[in-house]
């Protein structure tokens, strides 16, 4: 009995350094959860909310994206909602571990609860998933950025917040040669993600067709996501003056600091999911200083919109926004508008909205975090101009 | 010149491979248990180690010490609650139970310190080395898990070899009951075992962090089981092996991306490692046990 | 009732497994019929079906054989890429779709039996750990060839290549796998009705083999393998038996999984997946199909009930499935069963004293 006792008591023990550890690290992240709850159990009256329904992951190895999703478009529905106008919303976010099967699980479990309209998934596949049934159940979808052509392809009710791959990597081939930044260019891609190596499918051809040579591609998975020695040791020796990086910026922080141990100091041009690097915590900003990006979303901007939308984020969740968030944030404030636009009311069927909504996209223009004057065309992708930016002490200087 | 900077990261991947793989054979040997679990305690290990050096600003010896205290008291309390009351149960029962508690450190971690990632700060600071006038770059910290890894290697065989309570441990590990009967008591044992692997795990996580900087509730899982696949490939038990087994994997992984395919090289390395198998099924420096009836 | 208390204990296990599978189906399709059934419930019951036919193929190889495979996602991602093929192939020339994924699933088991063999020769003669090693690098090999494989098809046939798309494709031809990028559009045309079928197919196989000459034979490999080779059972060709019948069965459970999904990935397959349905046979008890069912079904279905507490799902996931390990091993577990035996002891006692 004793031995049990002390064993429960330095289980406690351990516990609350653990939790002690983890408030001082974030901050946010247990006040976040128990915020997001409130988020989630209806905030607006019964009936006179609209039912707004999203997945992502929220554990697992890609819990970054869906958290920050999950993030910005709760606080986009918590100001609509204290604002009090017609159109209040009630948000769902179901966990779907960036895996297609759970992806469909989530949407059930989203459609039993009368989901109306849908935030779709964060991470391309299981978005792909959900969205041939968000087709077929006609619940309209507007997906924050979940990027690949094939998450609105041949679905006349599904709407992208972000650039489709493609056009990031056709923006950045473009780019590239118009400001001449670099002649021999070397990329390093993710070829078991279908963002990255649609990205750079467009960018080779792209480049060819703007005479850029390309001196070296070499790839890794989420199994090799280490080691970068090979890859840049193959860039410096073809001699790249300019390193295409179309990852996300968690991988891209150790490409940068592996750059720099081995001394190896090309141009880096990243695409849109290189945002946030600066906000990883504990990394040394002035390995990135230089690094060129496409982004939508800046969030050292000085505009009332984003400082407001900043402020907020940091005070609930203890970090900075990155383009997930705003994008999601653009999500809501998108659909708000829409459904303002056609009278929409919650008691509207899912299917009724869909229709409506998708006159709405394809006709209006919205102005967010991520853009001014965003337009969509029928075929669900969204039209608004990427921004260069460059990492200039810690912060993104416009190109 | 290439060929030799390509050697190094081989080295320098390999090693820590080497390091977690330690952990990992030394369970294995004694308990006779896959602990999958055991690259959890390595990413937990690296959180306390970023915490007490980020937030409570102890230099980076007393992150590392903070780190090998928690993980072996983590150690300690798995052992006891998750492990011990399974000591009779066949050896997949625990194998599954280490796979419940792999999942239950990395969500803990998730809910305790967020999905963001954070950028660990090496423990070693200093530019690389320069060999040959600066055309052969050396990162200090793979000069440290490489060294860490021979101190710990033959600490191990001393422990396990010289001590009482070593030779406890492999009187254990040839036979539980025989053990008994002698008079040693075999769940401490076991659990001294627990304890100084999740320590080892704790060092591992503090130097794999420092090579590789990106800490997220799930960076020990995946090296987690390339160091299980480089224990096997030495021979798992033997204390030299993996280390062996380490350095060779994570070298043959960078040949791989290097001179064939970076597309195949995880397909590369496993068919080597089949092949190894193959010729010898008892891994390079597994002992050979002959079987009874 | 005379006869089933007749039966052999194997027999009434095997007994018990049918009717816990039809008595399921049958509840669910009732439930259905009368709408009681929850969209989220209804999307699960293909992958439920999917993998107990996963985890009775592994009860084989890991309960009725006794080696340790953490490899059978890889042949289950065989098994759903061929099925794809075929039924993407057979799109235009077959209408009818339960033949056309009848088609997908007999090729997604053939191939994947054909990689069990590949892969059984060479290495079923290593023993434990090192078994379970090399079978979890074959998985890994498959992940990573599937995720640079680029299949595409037109008028003219079909076309592989590796690494790169090497080939075009003429006019109004099709990728059906995309190298990373997966798979793209596939039809849904999955039933549960068709997964019931493919269960009772795999229970009729195991199960058969499992109370016939050869699965004895397997048995006394796990048993005891150097007396079961002195005695003259011919120990590469009943392991290579089993090993290549729960791939086949893997195989078919991919074809299956993969025609619910308008999607799939290599990376699906991977170590994790093995692991999962690992849990399954060994949560269900090795050996013990009807055990495997219910274990699969149940843990399929628990983190969906578990969305109830949101952030503390897969945590709260962790620790039941730790609880559980550790409750079916524990003495309360034995002292409980042996309270049911003592009473039912009893009840024949008493029974025998009333008939003399």
């Amino acid at each position: 009995m004793k031995k049990k006792l002390s064993m429960l008591l330095a289980g406690a023990i351990l516990a609350t350094t653990l939790a002690a550890c983890g408030g001082n690290s974030t901050g946010g992240t247990n006040g976040g959860s128990a915020a997001d709850a409130g988020a989630d159990t209806g905030t607006a009256a019964a009936g006179a909310a609209f039912k707004l329904g999203g997945h992502g992951p929220l554990t697992g190895g890609a819990a970054i994206y869906g958290n920050a999703v999950k993030n910005g478009a709760s606080i986009a529905v918590e100001e609509i909602n204290a604002a009090g106008g017609a159109v209040q919303f009630d948000l769902k976010f179901e966990d779907d571990e960036h895996d297609p099967e759970k992806a469909a699980n989530a949407y059930n479990a989203l459609k039993d609860w009368g989901m109306q309209l849908s935030l779709s998934g964060v991470t391309s596949k299981p978005a792909e998933a959900t969205s041939a049934d968000h087709y077929s159940d006609r619940i309209f979808a507007l997906t924050p950025s979940a990027s690949a052509v094939a998450v609105t392809e041949g679905k006349d009710n599904v709407f992208q917040m972000c650039f489709a791959d493609p056009n990031q990597g056709t923006a950045s081939a473009q780019y590239i040669a118009d400001q001449k930044l670099g002649t021999k260019i070397a990329i390093i891609y993710k070829n078991d993600d279908v963002y990255s190596t649609g990205i750079y499918e467009k960018f080779t051809a792209e480049a060819a067709a703007k005479g850029l040579e390309i001196v070296s591609t070499t790839t890794f998975t989420s199994s090799s996501q280490t080691d970068f020695s090979v890859q840049l040791n193959e860039a410096k020796n073809a001699g790249a003056d300019l390193l295409f990086l179309p990852i996300y910026y968690d991988a891209a922080s150790l490409i940068l600091t592996q750059a720099n141990a081995m001394g190896y100091a090309p141009k880096f041009f990243g695409v849109d999911g290189m945002d946030g690097i600066l906000t990883v915590e504990g990394f040394d900003t002035a390995l990135a200083e230089g690094v060129m990006l496409l982004t939508p979303f800046n969030a050292d901007a000085e505009d009332e919109l984003t400082r407001s939308f900043v402020t907020k984020y940091q005070e609930k969740y203890g970090e900075v926004p990155n383009q997930f968030a705003a994008d999601a944030y653009d999500c809501v404030y998108a659909y708000k508008q829409a459904l303002e636009a056609a009278g929409c009311t919650p008691d509207m069927t899912a299917e009724a909205l869909c229709e409506a909504m998708t006159a709405q996209f394809t006709s209006m223009t919205f102005n967010g975090l991520t853009g001014e004057n965003m337009t969509w065309d029928a075929t669900g992708a969204v039209a608004k101009s990427p921004k260069g930016m460059i990492i200039k002490n810690g912060a993104y200087v416009g190109m | 010149m290439t060929f030799l900077n390509h050697l190094i990261s081989g080295i320098s991947l390999g090693s820590v491979y080497a390091i977690i793989a330690l952990g990992y054979t030394m369970v294995y040997g004694i308990a006779k248990m896959l602990n999958f679990a055991h690259g959890d305690v390595i990413m937990v290990g690296a959180y306390m180690s970023f915490c007490a050096t980020n937030y409570l600003g102890l230099p980076a010896i007393g992150g590392v010490a903070v780190a090998v205290v928690v993980c072996t008291a983590l150690g300690i309390v798995i052992e006891r609650l998750a492990y011990k009351p399974l000591r009779q149960a066949p050896a997949l029962a625990v194998l599954i139970t280490a796979i419940g508690v792999s999942y239950l450190l990395q969500n803990a971690a998730l809910l305790i310190w967020g999905s963001n990632s954070k950028n660990f700060t090496s423990v070693v600071s200093g530019k690389p080395l320069q060999l040959f006038g600066g055309a052969l770059p050396v990162s200090r910290v793979t000069v440290v898990t490489v060294a860490a890894c021979i101190v710990i290697m033959v600490g191990l065989t001393l422990f396990t070899g010289k001590t009482k309570m070593g030779t406890a441990m492999r009187a254990v590990s040839e036979d539980k009951g025989a053990a008994q009967l002698m008079g040693i008591n075999v769940n401490t044992t076991i659990s001294v075992t627990f304890a100084i692997g999740s320590g080892l795990a704790a060092i591992a996580g503090v130097l794999l962090c420092s090579a590789y900087p990106l800490l997220v509730p799930t960076t020990g899982s995946l090296p987690g089981i390339k160091a299980f696949t480089a224990a096997v490939f030495g021979g798992i038990g033997s204390i030299p092996g993996a280390f062996l087994g380490g350095i060779l994997l994570g070298v043959i992984e960078i040949f791989a991306r290097a001179y064939i395919s970076s597309e195949l090289s995880d397909a590369i390395v496993f068919a080597v490692l089949i092949i190894v198998l193959l010729v010898k099924p008892d891994g390079l420096l597994g002992k050979r046990v002959s079987e009874k009836v | 009732m005379k006869k089933i208390k007749n039966l052999s204990k194997n027999g009434r296990d095997s007994l018990l497994c049918y009717a816990i599978v039809i008595i399921a189906f049958v509840a669910v399709q009732a439930v259905t019929a009368g709408g009681g059934l929850s969209s989220s419930m209804k999307g699960l019951l293909v992958p439920i079906c999917a993998y107990i036919v996963m985890a009775v193929s592994l009860n084989l190889t890991v309960g009725i054989l006794g080696e340790l495979s953490l490899g059978h996602a890889g042949c289950m991602s065989v098994g759903a890429f061929a099925g794809i093929v075929v039924s993407t192939s057979l799109t235009d020339s077959v209408g009818a779709a339960p033949l056309r994924l009848a088609a997908a699933i007999a090729v997604g088991g053939v191939l994947a039996a054909v990689a069990g063999v590949i892969v059984g020769v060479p290495v079923l003669r290593l023993k434990g750990d090192y078994l379970a090693i090399v079978t979890l690098a074959f998985g890994e090999i498959i992940k990573n060839i599937v995720n640079v494989l680029y299949i595409g098809r037109d008028a003219s046939g079909l076309h592989f290549s590796i690494l790169s798309q090497k080939f075009e494709l003429a006019e109004g031809g099709k990728m059906i796998i995309n190298g990373p990028m997966g798979v793209s559009g596939v039809q849904k045309i999955a039933s549960f009705t068709s997964g019931f079928v493919l269960i009772l197919l795999t229970l009729f196989i195991v199960l058969n083999l499992i109370n016939s000459r050869a699965g004895r034979a397997i048995m006394s490999l796990r048993d005891n393998q150097i007396a079961a080779d002195s005695i003259g059972i011919p120990v590469t060709h009943y392991k290579l038996m089993a090993f290549v019948i729960s791939a086949a069965f893997a195989g078919m459970a991919g074809a299956l999984y993969a025609m619910n999904f308008s999607t799939v990935t290599a990376a699906k397959f991977d170590f994790n997946t093995s692991i999962l349905v690992l849990v399954f046979v060994v949560l269900g008890g090795l050996g013990n199909i009807w055990g495997s069912i219910i274990a699969a079904a149940l843990l399929t279905v628990l983190p969906e009930l578990l969305r109830a507490v949101r952030d503390y799902r897969m945590l709260i996931y962790a620790v039941l499935l730790i609880a559980l390990m550790l409750f079916n091993n524990s003495s309360l577990k034995r002292r409980l069963l042996e309270k049911r035996g003592m009473r039912q002891m009893e009840k024949l006692e008493r029974a025998g004293k009333g008939g003399a």
